[in-house]
This record gives C-alpha cells, structure tokens and sequence, in this order.
C-alpha cells in the first residue's frame, strides 16, 4: 500500500508539549484557515518549532535582561475573527500620523479594515494590500518571499507569528517604482480581554532601484494586557532606496514584540528606525542582512519609558560582504522604576572587507530607580574593518544646562530642551518631513507628560 | 562719572577648599574695555565662571556689585536676563538643539524678564538675520544644532553672534582667542568690537597680547595667584608680551 504525502508535516521533537494551548489552539485554526499549501506547510512548521523552542527564559543568553513570563502566564487568546464593529473613523483620527498624505492599510486586531484603509493613486504596479488577500491571490511574489527571512526554527515568536499570523500588509514595488508619499501601516488594537493575541505579519518588497518609505503604528484603543506579535520581513533590492519607521505606541498594560527581518541587496540605501513609547513589555528585534555590496544601512531608535514599562531593543547587524557601511544609533530616556534593554550584534563575516559599523547606545536616566542594561557584540571574522561601538548611561550634562542657564534660559527650561534634544538626535534622522514633524510633536507631548512640570513650550521656528 | 556695571569688592573664591582667587578688586564703567591677562592658573576663567554664575565656587568673601545689585545672590539665568554675557572659552555642543530655537527661546526670556512682548517666529528672524549681517556670520549657523560640528573658530564666532542677538550690559570674554589662528582671532575680534557701545562694557579675558591688538583695551590688569598685581593702560599688555609674566612678579613684588 502507497501513502501519498501531500504536505510534509515537521514533527515536533518533543511530542509530550504538543498537547498545550497552543497546539489546541493552532488545531482549532488549521481547521478554519483557508491557505494554499506552501502557507499550511509552514504554519505547520512554525507550531512545531515554536513547541519544541518553547518561550525564551532569563537562562538564555538573549533575553538576559527581559523576562517574558508575563506574556507566558497569559491566557493565550489568539484573535482569529474580525472585530472591529467598536472602530470609528473618528477614533482613528486621533493616532500620531492619521493626517499623512498618501496610502493608508488600517488593521484592527490584526484583520484588515479595508472601510478605513485608502491605497488609491498608488504608481503602475505597486501594491499596498493585504497580505491574506495576497496570499489568496496566490501573487508571485508573495511565494517567492515570505517566509524567506523570518525564521521559524531559531525564534520561538517568530515560530508563533508564523502559526497563527491572520493578516499584516503586503507592499510591493516594482524595479525603479517610486512611491513618494509614505505608506502608512496602522495595527490598532481593540482587545477586551487580557491575552488576546493578536499575530500582524507583514512583507514588503522593494525591488531594484525602487524608492519607498514605509510607516509601521502601533497603537491602542484598549486598557487589557493583550499581546501583540508582529513579523515583518523586509526586502530591499539592489540600489533601492527604502526608510522603515516602526511606532510602538501600545497600552501600558500591553505586551509587544516584533521582529524586522530585513534583507538588503547591493548598493540599497536602508533606514530603520524603531520608536518604542508604549506597552508594559516590549522587544523589538531588527535583524539586517547585508547581502550585497556598496550598501548603506542605519538603524535608529528612540524609547522613553515611565513608571515600570520596559523595552528592548535586540539588534543583529549581519556584514555578509564587502564594502558596507552599517550605522546604529538607538537613544533611550529612562522615567521612574523602568528599565531599557539595548543588544547590539554585529557579525561581520569573512571576506567583508572594509566593512564600517557603527553602534552607540545612550541612555538618559530621569530617575534614581531606572535601569538601562546596554550589551554590544562585536562577532569579526576579517581583517580589514571599521567597528565601533559606544554605549552611555546618565544624567544630563550639567555643563550643557550652563550652558543654556548662561544665556537666559531657566533650570527646568534648560532640562527640558536637553531632554527633548536627547530624543531630537534620533527623530532628525527621520527622512521624510511630514514623518519626523508628526513623530517630533508625539515625542514632545510624552516627555511633557513625563516631567510633570509646567513650563511655557516654545515652538520651532 | 557714571556709575559703575560692575564693581568687584575683595573677591574670595575657591573650590574644594582650595582657594582660587585672593582678593579681587576690579570696577568697570560704562563703555570700558577691560582686559584681565594672567598665566594658566592664576584665576582667570574662575573669576568669568563666578561672575557668571557657575555651580561649584565657595565665595569666602568680598562682595560683587552690578549695576547697583548683589550679583552673586542671582541666578546664572537671573544674570543673563539681567545683561551679563559670557562668551565660553569651550562652547557646549548641543546636539539636537536648533540654534534659532536656542537663540529664541534665549532672546525671548530676556525680553520677558524686562517685560517686554516675546517676538514670534517671523519677527525674530528678520531681528537676527540683521545681526547676521553686522558679524558676516554664514546663514546655516541658524539650521545648524548648537555648535555641533561647529570648527574651533566657528563655535567662538557663533559666541559672538549670541552676544550679538543678546545685547548684554557686561560681556565677559573667556580666553576667546584660544585655540584660533590669526584669521579666525580677526574675525572674532572685529565683530567684538562692532559691538561696543557707550552703555555697555566688556570684560576680556586672555592670556596672550594679540587678542587686544584688534580689541584695544582701556584699562589691563595682570592676574597671578589670585590677584591683580598690576593694573595699567594698553601699554601694559606690550609689556607682558615683551618681557613676560616674571618681570611683573619681581616687579609686584618689590615695594613701590
């Protein structure tokens, strides 16, 4: 007798754990998700790692300073039908970057929202749609990337996204495509209930020569402690032009972590940058693979925490050949009793010769009770290279607040415009002007809310 | 003769319990130039920092009046506010400041200070691209963060623009010559001296004689271990760079 295998099952290697809630629960889903094969196969695959992987623990080198058992301890609710009959337009209105000109994919627990959501007067050939509809339509292109760069064997959320993802957006540009207003994608949760789940998985392709900047929001109409677990894969083509902001704006009880897979080819020009202000627990994790020549890439990011929020950055630069320039900057302004984590990997491998990365990590801390734990990683496998890396923790510079006092400007005056400058060196690397402004005033307002202290605002002239 | 801007009476000071300056006596009037020459560490850029009002100095006596006030008992914000200016001898970057936000707001406190109505945007900018002009000052100063990246030369002149805007009663120059060449201590210089007037005065702080070649000073006292030791007119900086600090001390030192 012949047993024919349609679809090729990866068995866990530890059977006894296949019986957790989430392995119920990705049973339950398979049943109801309508997916070409190469999707269920790598669902398939994902919950499989994701069992075998198991949650990260304090143990494990890479989550040292961040211990996800609150997220584990959760009631696992993955939101798998749409629910967004509690959105209005209004209500949207409010989040940071509503008023941008340009395309619009709006998500409400994951599930597209196309009555919110404008893609028109996009150039011939590029898409801004939803990744289930892509994949529905069986697009080329979809096939050829996802699941190309985001792992599922080596990161257990990843894994998890990978299982259970609902829905994310799909962005296309065809080779030497323009798109000149930025697309902005906004992920707005809506949860009722804590652990709701909610899986975003995007892909966004720009091939060669193409030019796009692309706005990933994450915001909150909700007070649960939902868990939001987000995979972006990002795939940048040869002398492409591509900036990539992430706003992380969840509710303070929140849990978020995301993970940016990011894929550059020869003589690309990337900007990534990361803005975590929100949730209780947040990670993001940017793993940028430098995989042509001549290539230009920065990562930049900013998180101001307060009372007991945490967030973490997990960088892994990875210089695959030669000739690339790589630069980190990531700046944190620490409140009350929270903590910011920055890891910062560079791998250059061999053969990358004249390889130039840069990575500094400064941390403000506003409080005798914050915490900042910053951990660079320098992995050099050839002889010829450029890295440096800084890391700094501390107070304001008393000698910049003479400064100022020196010319007029008050005490708290003074502190408030070094803080806001401190947040000011990340946010003017933001290319796009209508971007930086509308982040520049978010920013603003948080840190007014931090200091608690009233003082005339100026405005830039 | 008009009253005094500033008048210094027996000035202690020092840090950490190591005293700094000994007795201080110095009176400026309005529009004198005085210029305060002395070797490394005989007090100088303590005696700009205190007036200012930098943290860190015990005052263990004497006492400084400016313009008829206690000025010690201000604020360093308080003092600007009041007219005293002092032009860094290591001006602070501030990356992430724009420099007309800086100037702005700094302008803006003043004016507030005296009661007067703050200029909005538009206004300041015609205000300080005039003062632009005077001191042939490049245009993206203003779109620079402050002082970041700035040259040596350049973070010296953008302190003089800044006195420029600022219009000080008492500007106190800290070693400003520091660190330029000749050009750069030209440009500084002349601007410097496009903004004296018969109401203002400026207090010079230096090491070397070449500054005031280009600032021509009315009165210059010699500064060593806390002390003026000397007190002359612009003839007494040549000196200085003749025959150097050591034939003050023997000359201080010998009765009179």
């Amino acid at each position: 007798m012949v047993t024919v295998e349609t679809e090729p099952v990866v068995k866990p290697k530890q059977p006894m754990r296949e019986k957790g809630p989430y392995w119920e629960k990705f049973e339950q889903y398979a049943k109801i998700a309508e997916d070409p094969a190469w999707v269920r196969v790598a669902r398939q695959a994902g919950i499989s790692h994701f069992v075998e992987l198991g949650f990260p623990t304090s143990k494990d080198e890479d989550w040292r300073f961040t211990n996800v058992a609150p997220i584990t301890k959760l009631p696992f609710k993955p939101v798998l039908e749409p629910t967004r009959d509690s959105v209005t337009a209004k209500a949207l209105n409010h989040f940071t970057f509503a008023g941008l000109a340009g395309s619009k994919l709006v998500f409400v627990d994951g599930h597209f929202a196309p009555e919110f959501s404008s893609t028109a007067k996009l150039p011939e050939g590029v898409k801004a749609i939803s990744l289930a509809e892509a994949i529905a339509k069986d697009l080329a292109q979809v096939e050829q990337h996802l699941f190309r760069y985001a792992r599922s064997d080596t990161s257990a959320f990843t894994a998890l996204n990978t299982a259970f993802f609902k829905d994310g957006a799909f962005i296309y540009v065809p080779a030497g495509q323009t798109v000149s207003g930025p697309i902005l994608l906004l992920y707005v949760s809506t949860a009722k209930e804590d652990g709701a789940t909610v899986h975003v998985r995007n892909l966004i392709v720009a091939e060669r020569s193409s030019l796009v900047t692309i706005v990933e929001s994450y915001v909150s109409l909700s007070e649960a402690a939902y868990f939001t677990n987000s995979v972006t894969e990002l795939v940048v083509g040869d002398n492409a032009v591509v900036e990539h902001l992430k706003l992380q704006v969840e509710s303070q009880r929140a849990f978020h972590i995301a993970t940016v897979e990011a894929h550059f080819d020869r003589a690309s020009n990337v900007v990534i940058h990361s803005i975590a202000l929100g949730a209780k627990l947040s990670r993001t994790n940017i793993h940028a693979h430098l995989a042509g020549q001549g290539l230009e890439c920065i990562l930049n990011g900013l998180y101001l925490t307060r009372s007991e929020q945490l967030a973490d950055h997990y960088m892994i630069v990875e210089h695959a050949q030669p000739h690339c320039a790589s630069h980190e900057y990531f700046n944190g302004i620490l409140a009350d009793k929270s903590k910011g984590v920055f890891h910062g990997r560079i791998l250059v491998c061999p053969g990358a010769q004249k390889t130039d990365a840069k990575q500094t990590n400064k941390n403000l801390l506003l409080s005798d009770d914050a915490t900042a734990n910053s951990k660079p990683q320098l992995e050099i496998y050839a002889d010829d290279v450029k890295c440096t890396h800084g890391a700094t923790i501390g107070q304001l510079n008393d000698e910049s607040i003479f400064y100022l006092r020196a010319r007029g400007i008050g005490l708290e005056t003074a502190r408030r415009m070094l803080i806001h400058a401190f947040a000011g060196e990340i946010i003017d690397r933001v290319r796009c002007k209508a971007v930086r402004e509308e982040l520049d005033k978010l920013v603003w307002d948080r840190l007014e809310q931090n200091e608690k202290v009233t003082v005339n605002k100026w405005s830039y002239v | 003769m008009p009253p005094p801007i500033l008048a210094i009476q027996n000035l202690s000071a020092g840090v950490e319990g190591r005293q700094i300056l000994k007795g201080i006596n110095l009176t400026i009037r309005p529009g004198e130039v005085h210029a305060v020459m002395g070797p490394n560490g005989s007090g100088k850029s303590t005696l700009a920092s205190i007036l200012a009002g930098r943290d860190g100095y015990n005052i263990t006596g004497g006492e400084v009046i400016y313009c008829g006030r206690d000025l010690l008992a201000l604020a360093a914000e308080d003092r600007a506010r009041e007219g005293v200016f002092l032009a860094f001898q290591y001006p602070v970057e501030i990356p992430g400041v724009n420099s007309t936000y800086f100037l702005k707001a700094a302008y803006n406190e003043i004016r507030k200070h005296h009661g007067k109505p703050e200029l909005d945007a538009m206004e300041f900018l015609t205000f300080v691209k005039d003062k632009m002009k005077i001191l042939d000052v490049p245009e993206d100063f203003l779109k620079r963060p402050v002082n970041h990246g700035f040259s040596g030369g350049e973070k010296k002149r953008n302190e003089i623009f800044q006195m420029a805007v600022l219009e000080p009663k008492l500007a106190i120059l800290d070693e400003t010559d520091s660190g330029l060449d000749i050009d750069a201590i030209k440009i500084v210089a002349t601007g410097v001296n496009r903004l004296k007037r018969a109401d203002n005065a400026q207090l010079v702080i230096t090491h070397y004689q070449r500054l005031l070649n280009i600032i021509v000073p009315d009165y210059v006292h010699v500064l060593m271990d806390g002390r003026i030791v000397r007190t002359g007119g612009k003839e007494l900086a040549l000196e200085l760079e003749e025959n150097g600090y050591e034939s003050i001390i023997q000359g201080a030192a010998a009765p009179v």
